[in-house]
């Protein structure tokens, strides 16, 4: 079989054969730089990532996404694929799924969806169904430059993402009588707590609270509770304990700090990880990781549009730029992953650099303007070197 | 002329309503004392409702279940008879036992009484220092059906489904009681909290209920707003919101959340609206740890009571225990351990006693 036909039969994108060079080394990634079984589109040293930028604010985030990640050189080409909210084809989207199962990995906006007919599934929820990421989590940990009530707070969230409340299975029986189905299943909440206590155990974390209703919604939070309990035993040197949603959001407003890694069901996790996010200091700062068993979503922690500030330049890019060193960690990409979020950081914590919504008076623009000045200074020394031939 | 046809009218409502509370007399309503620090708390009230000179007597009866002649336990008849009779009620906090096939006692009272909204009222209080100042926010929560429906089944092995539970009726019925209510409260906006979104279906059935009370009452600011968004700013600006209306579910996590805000569930009231009647009552547990050591906080049964003396069209007793019960918390002399001080239950009874008879 001929060199070319071998790369186009394991390759990424077939429109990368272009940039082919002889001599380069090229690697098939399905061990290396990877955290997760998934399989990562890598070639020529450059990763493939599908990149949907959504309807709102996203658009503009993924464009300063771009020019972060040049400044920092970051060897990632984004396939971009946007989609009219207003058609009524489905093509589009199932492109973008079979881009993501090509790729591995994707970063991405909120996509709206406009309700064209009844019973219609918003198109983030048919996505994370589809590519069967079963887990959202989140890392809130507090900025210690920005001005918040609460200090100090470092929770890992884990919430199911594909099924409870959000298996949008409702009908009308009756005129005036609407039922909603929520569902819970076993394998997946056995697959959630295991991933929970993984994690636990790698980060090295002491504590797993999950959070339910178990005492009103008596089988299916039952359940719930039950397997991470069943889970929980498993893991001996992890203390695990549980608490009622309604008295886990007044701790959580009271005392923050005293919760490590908490694992819930969709909706809870969605009041929980806002909560957060607004004790932390709104919802511009966090960002959420999308897992499953072969791919991986990130985007921003609290999946907003943004419909009434797209356009104006004062969007807080933060959410996003750390959906994107989410991103680099994923592949791998540890070096870039520090520089990147070490500007970050450096931008919200002590050069304060803030938009609106942090009460600062700076524009995104400027924002990702310091990142870059910041990822500039770190680079200043480095020694690109050539590209990565055997030589 | 036509100032003279105003103030008629003006002493004719007044008198009126004077009138009308004379004809009347006293009142007689229900009280349920609970388990626990139940019995001391409701003492308490009692004593201060005695010396403010309320109009009101008490029937003291006991909910505990008892076995019915189906076999199964529920609330003894007498109780039902009472609160059927007087149509007032206030309760303080029961122990329902977990398991062993027992109802939720809470639940069972509020399905016999048809108590369709639960009105939480969350406002900072003066003297109890929490990391939110502004916060004054009441949230109206639907209480008979939504996700509470208790309506689940075992699909296969390993595979549950709950169903959540949107009637039109119900909606409708509590939307219309929070317009009403913030009209009757000198409120100014009501926000639907929901889902949407997701749950296109029922929230929006939900939501469409709303959209229909606001167009009736134009005098009232509404607006909607997701659960998370509210969440969200509730969090970081509470100062937002006035009064929420929401399904079950929703209703039960953001009240606990706005009883947080200000200090707990020891200091919050909490009233459960029906379409005969109304029961008040304090959300709180029965702390059985520090039951019969003149420990506990009478706090969140009181402002209940005073929630009920609102209800009943007696505002300037409402008023005067209630300004009593806030100035003895703002001088912090006699404080439950709870709210951070080392006093005992009946001396603070004993100091809003004094104020109340002091005005």
């Amino acid at each position: 079989m001929s060199t070319s036909l071998l790369l186009r039969t394991v390759s990424g994108p077939l429109r990368n054969l272009g940039h082919f060079k002889a001599g380069s080394v090229w690697t098939i990634t399905r061990e290396a730089h990877n955290k997760s079984k998934s399989l990562l589109a890598q070639y020529g040293g450059r990763f493939t990532v599908t990149m949907l930028p959504g309807d709102g604010i996203g658009p503009e985030m993924m464009t300063f996404v771009k020019e972060v990640y040049r400044y920092a050189g970051v060897p990632v080409d984004f396939e971009e694929i946007s989609f009219d909210p207003n058609s009524e084809s489905e093509t589009d989207f199932f492109d973008a799924i079979t881009s993501i199962k090509r790729n591995g990995v994707a970063i991405k906006g909120n996509i709206e969806t406009r309700e064209n007919r009844p019973g219609q599934i918003s198109r983030n929820v048919e996505l994370r169904n589809e590519l069967d990421l079963f887990t959202y989590v989140m890392n809130c940990e507090s900025f210690p430059g920005v001005q918040t009530r609460h200090k100090d707070i470092d929770i890992v969230l884990i919430r199911q993402n594909t099924e409870g409340e959000y298996a949008m299975l409702e009908h009308e029986n009756v005129p005036g009588v609407v039922e909603s189905l929520k569902i819970v299943t076993r394998a997946n909440s056995e697959r959630l707590a295991r991933y929970a206590f993984d994690l636990a155990q790698k980060q090295g974390r002491k504590k797993v609270t999950t959070v339910h209703k178990a005492n009103i919604m008596k089988v299916s939070d039952g359940l719930f509770l039950e397997t991470c309990t069943a889970v929980a035993k498993e893991y001996p040197n992890i203390e695990h304990n549980n608490m009622i949603i309604d008295n886990c959001c007044m701790q959580m407003v009271a005392k923050p700090q005293q919760f490590d890694v908490m694992i819930m069901t969709n909706l809870y996790g969605n009041i929980v990880s806002n909560l957060a996010c607004g004790l932390i200091g709104g919802p511009g700062l966090l960002s959420g990781r999308n897992m499953g068993p072969q791919y991986a979503v990130f985007e921003p922690g609290t999946r907003n549009t943004g419909q009434s500030i797209a356009g104006k330049n004062i969007a807080n890019p933060i959410a996003m730029l750390n959906a994107s060193v989410d991103l680099l960690d994923h592949l791998g990409l540890d070096y870039h992953a520090q520089l990147v979020g070490s500007a970050i950081n450096k931008t919200v914590n002590e050069d304060r650099i803030w938009t609106p919504d942090l009460h600062g008076q700076a524009t995104s623009i400027d924002v990702v303007q310091n990142v870059i000045r910041n990822i500039q200074e770190q680079t200043k020394t480095k020694n690109w070197g050539g590209p990565r031939m055997g030589r | 002329m036509a100032a003279s046809r105003r103030t008629t009218a003006l002493l004719k409502s007044v008198v009126g309503s004077q009138l009308r509370s004379y004809s009347k007399g006293v009142r007689t309503v229900t009280l349920i004392p609970g388990d626990g620090i139940g019995p001391e708390i409701s003492a308490a009230v009692q004593k201060i409702f005695a010396v403010a000179k309320v109009p009101i007597e008490w029937e003291v009866v006991d909910v505990t279940p008892v076995r019915g002649p189906d076999g199964k336990f529920g609330i003894p008849q007498a109780a039902i008879d009472s609160v059927n009779k007087n149509t007032i009620g206030l309760k303080g906090p029961l122990m329902t036992p977990v398991g062993k096939g027992h109802r939720s006692l809470n639940l069972a009272l509020r399905k016999e009484f048809n108590l369709y909204a639960n009105v939480r009222p969350c406002k900072s209080i003066e003297g109890y220092k929490t990391l939110y100042d502004d916060v004054d926010v009441v949230t109206i929560r639907e209480n008979t059906e939504g996700e509470y429906s208790g309506i689940e089944h075992e699909i296969v092995d390993g595979v549950v489904q709950s169903i959540k539970l949107i009637t039109e009726g119900a909606s409708r019925r509590v939307a219309e009681f929070a317009f009403n209510y913030a009209r009757s409260n000198g409120r100014q906006k009501v926000t639907a909290v929901h889902k949407a979104n997701i749950m296109r279906m029922s929230d929006g059935l939900f939501l469409r209920c709303c959209r229909e009370a606001a167009e009736k009452n134009p005098d009232i600011r509404f607006e909607e707003r997701y659960l998370d968004t509210v969440c969200l700013n509730m969090v970081q600006d509470p100062g937002m919101y006035d009064v929420l209306v929401m399904p079950n579910l929703y209703g039960d996590i953001l009240s606990d959340l706005c009883a947080g805000l200000v200090g707990g569930l020891g200091l919050t009231p909490s009233g459960n609206i029906g379409t005969q009647g109304a029961i008040f009552e304090s959300v709180h547990g029965t702390a059985p740890d520090i039951a019969g050591q003149d420990k506990a906080n009478p706090t969140a049964l009181l402002l209940s009571a005073v929630m009920m003396l609102r209800y009943m069209n007696l505002p300037d007793h409402a008023a005067k225990i209630e300004r009593a019960c806030y100035s003895t918390i703002k001088e912090g002399k006699y404080l439950t351990a709870d709210l951070g001080g080392n006093g005992k239950c009946s001396e603070y009874t004993d100091e809003i006693c004094q104020k109340i008879a002091a005005e």
